[in-house]
């Protein structure tokens, strides 16, 4: 639940990335854990400040490899030794080079569909609505050239006059309250 | 930093394309930001007058379009028979048009997928077009075979399913490989465009004014807010699949080129085919994707973006792929020689000498000795309306290509008793040109839609990105040093 009810958390807004990084650094550092970047852009170092480092997208997508290959190999060897066995030119109803290709299309198939539809659900997408998308400055920015961080009100450490001097200190654009 | 406008560096003056700093080529143009580079593509989509040319090149579209679909009833109401196959050619204009459009298609997917691995940052310009290209000449490609299969409302018979027949497809058929091949190919295609799209729509919504487009965007963008979280995920999963569609884009044309190859038929039946197609369409679709980003570039100002060096390495890449082609034809020419079959022999004379020679030598004008003669010429590789003309000369030759292949292995055969011709009908005319304006119709609906440039990545391009440990302070040596 959160701490400060009806706030979300504290929005900082920056000019640049290494404002951000360097900010984000501290504020981990300082004990702050529930926090999000966010930037127009992938910046791999807010990552890094943020101690996000493993995905699991590329075990899904593994996954889906092998299910997409067992599902793509595993039919046509039914249908061709029990399914509907047709003798043609004579070749071995198991004649599994003639596979290759349809198994080897449905591994990417169901591992690419893995890959972004995992993605997406890990993202937790779509959600259409946000609690930052009421602060006023971030639609302007976030998706365009502003970096924003987020300290949320579900940490522990928050408190609504504490936390926003901390980031202060760290010469924002602006720090605004975002409501939940 | 980030607010400051465009700087005019008189230090550039001599070539604004080399970076002062370090020497080497820069891929975007000096003097953008994040916004300026934002704005440049968003505002394209985003302003409320659509330009009268767009509308009028819609209309054209649409009139062909319309020929199109015209064409596809008549054929669904008739028969195959309305158009110019006949035995021994039973292929003809269905599969030469077919394997030339998913050719086209092969471009965008190298650009998106192989570049990408290969991490030639210049392709971000240019690869949101090009993977709609690949969509939209997927559709077109699609086409011909379901309807060349005669009864195109039975088109689903070829995926397995359980039925009340109980029948199932045969695996050991090139034909049946296809049907998994082109449609992995069409979904996969389209799950990578509308993903690489989804920040950018989050751009789209946050600057569009009017709440319609601002509701259309916010759906579409499935509510990116680009979180660091979801940022490292996206780009996971970006990089996984530009890794599968690498090989798959490969395994499409080589699927492709079994359907021949497979075939005990003289000139399909040779091994070289698969890299040969997959070369030929790489050559075709990048001179597709010429054919497109030249009067785009032109039209919507985008020439900071898509620069002068974007347009000489695609020359680059179709010289090299040209060259692949080039060789492949001397080894058909080769192989039917020194394989000692008569049949091999009698194609290949028949193919350059016969009735229809003629388009072998217009193959050989138009993929080897004009582009050959001419793109080794760095000044021809930069001179835009000549890359434009040779855009269009290297498609018409890679019909040919497949023109070639098709028609003269058929027509003329082992048993001369069997011989015909072939003779395409103005059906088989109309639904191939309807083609060209169903995609163009296709192309010009994305462009006043969807950003055309991936705008999270072109920002990724920029010198302001990069972070400087420490801060604002930092910041400074990177503003004066820019």
């Amino acid at each position: 639940m959160p701490i400060q009810e009806g706030v979300y958390g504290l929005l900082a807004e920056f000019n640049t990335p290494s404002d951000l990084v360097h900010a984000t650094e501290m504020a981990h550092r300082a004990g702050y854990r529930r926090m999000e970047c966010y930037t127009p852009y992938p910046v791999e170092e807010a990552a890094e400040a943020l101690r996000f480092h493993k995905t699991r997208v590329p075990l899904m997508c593994l996954c889906g490899a092998v299910m997409g290959l067992v599902t793509g190999y595993g039919l046509e060897m039914w249908v061709n030794i029990w399914g509907y066995p047709l003798n043609i030119r004579g070749m071995p109803l198991f004649s599994w080079p003639a596979f290759v290709i349809p198994g080897y299309e449905w591994t990417i198939l169901f591992a690419g569909l893995s890959a972004a539809f995992g993605m997406l659900a890990q993202n937790g997408l779509p959600q259409l609505y946000h609690p930052l998308f009421n602060a006023p400055n971030f639609a302007n920015g976030a998706t365009t050239d502003k970096f924003f961080l987020c300290l949320e009100a579900y940490d522990p450490k928050f408190d609504r006059a504490a936390t926003r001097t901390f980031l202060e200190q760290f010469s924002p654009v602006s720090v605004v309250e975002v409501d939940l | 930093m980030a607010t400051q406008g465009p700087i005019h560096d008189p230090n550039q003056s001599e070539d604004r394309m080399i970076d002062p700093r370090t020497g080497e080529f820069v891929v975007i143009a000096p003097g953008h930001n994040f916004r300026t580079v934002t704005q440049m593509i968003a505002d394209i989509v985003l302003t409320d007058n659509t330009p009268l040319a767009w509308w009028g090149g819609l209309f054209v579209a649409a009139t062909f379009a319309m020929m199109m679909v015209t064409a596809i009833t008549w054929l669904v109401l008739k028969g195959v028979g309305i158009w110019g196959i006949t035995i021994p050619g039973a292929w003809g204009f269905a599969i030469i048009n077919f394997v030339w459009w998913i050719g086209i298609g092969h471009a965008g997917t190298l650009i998106s997928a192989i570049l990408l691995l290969f991490k030639q940052t210049w392709r971000n310009s240019i690869n949101r077009f090009a993977e709609a290209m690949t969509i939209f000449a997927v559709c077109c490609a699609g086409l011909f075979p379901l309807l060349h299969v005669g009864r195109p409302w039975l088109g689903y018979w070829l995926l397995p399913y359980p039925n009340s027949m109980n029948v199932w497809p045969q695996f050991r058929s090139p034909l049946a490989w296809d049907v998994f091949a082109v449609s992995t190919y069409a979904t996969i295609s389209v799950v990578f465009w509308y993903i690489g799209m989804v920040p950018d729509f989050g751009t789209m919504r946050d600057r569009a004014k009017n709440p319609i487009a601002k509701t259309f965007y916010g759906v579409l963008s499935l509510g990116w807010r680009g979180s660091t979280r979801h940022w490292i995920r996206y780009e996971s999963a970006s990089l996984l699949l530009a890794g599968l569609s690498t090989p798959l884009v490969l395994s499409v044309h080589t699927t492709i080129s079994f359907d021949f190859a497979v075939a005990a038929m003289a000139g399909w039946h040779t091994t070289i085919f698969p890299p040969y197609f997959v070369a030929g369409a790489v050559y075709s679709g990048f001179a597709m994707v010429l054919t497109l980003a030249i009067p785009i570039r032109k039209w919507y100002h985008l020439e900071d973006l898509v620069t002068e060096r974007h347009l000489d390495n695609m020359a680059k890449v179709m010289l090299a792929t040209g060259s692949i082609v080039a060789y492949g034809y001397g080894m058909e020419v080769f192989m039917s020689w020194y394989s000692g079959s008569h049949w091999e022999f009698f194609m290949m004379w028949n193919r350059m000498f016969g009735p229809m020679g003629w388009a072998y030598w217009v193959l050989i004008l138009t993929n080897i000795l004009i582009p050959q003669c001419t793109l080794w010429s760095r000044k021809l590789r930069v001179n835009v309306t000549w890359l434009f003309i040779l855009s269009f000369i290297i498609n018409i030759g890679m019909w040919f290509e497949r023109f070639v292949i098709v028609v003269t292995s058929l027509y003329r055969d082992y048993l001369p008793s069997s011989w015909g011709t072939y003779r395409a009908t103005k059906w088989d005319y109309m639904l191939f040109i309807g083609t060209w304006g169903f995609f163009t119709f296709l192309f010009l609906l994305f462009a006043r839609i969807a950003p055309m440039i991936p705008m999270s990545e072109i920002r990724m391009m920029l010198p302001q990105t990069k972070v400087r440990p420490g801060g604002a302070d930092a910041e400074v040596v990177t503003q004066e040093a820019l």
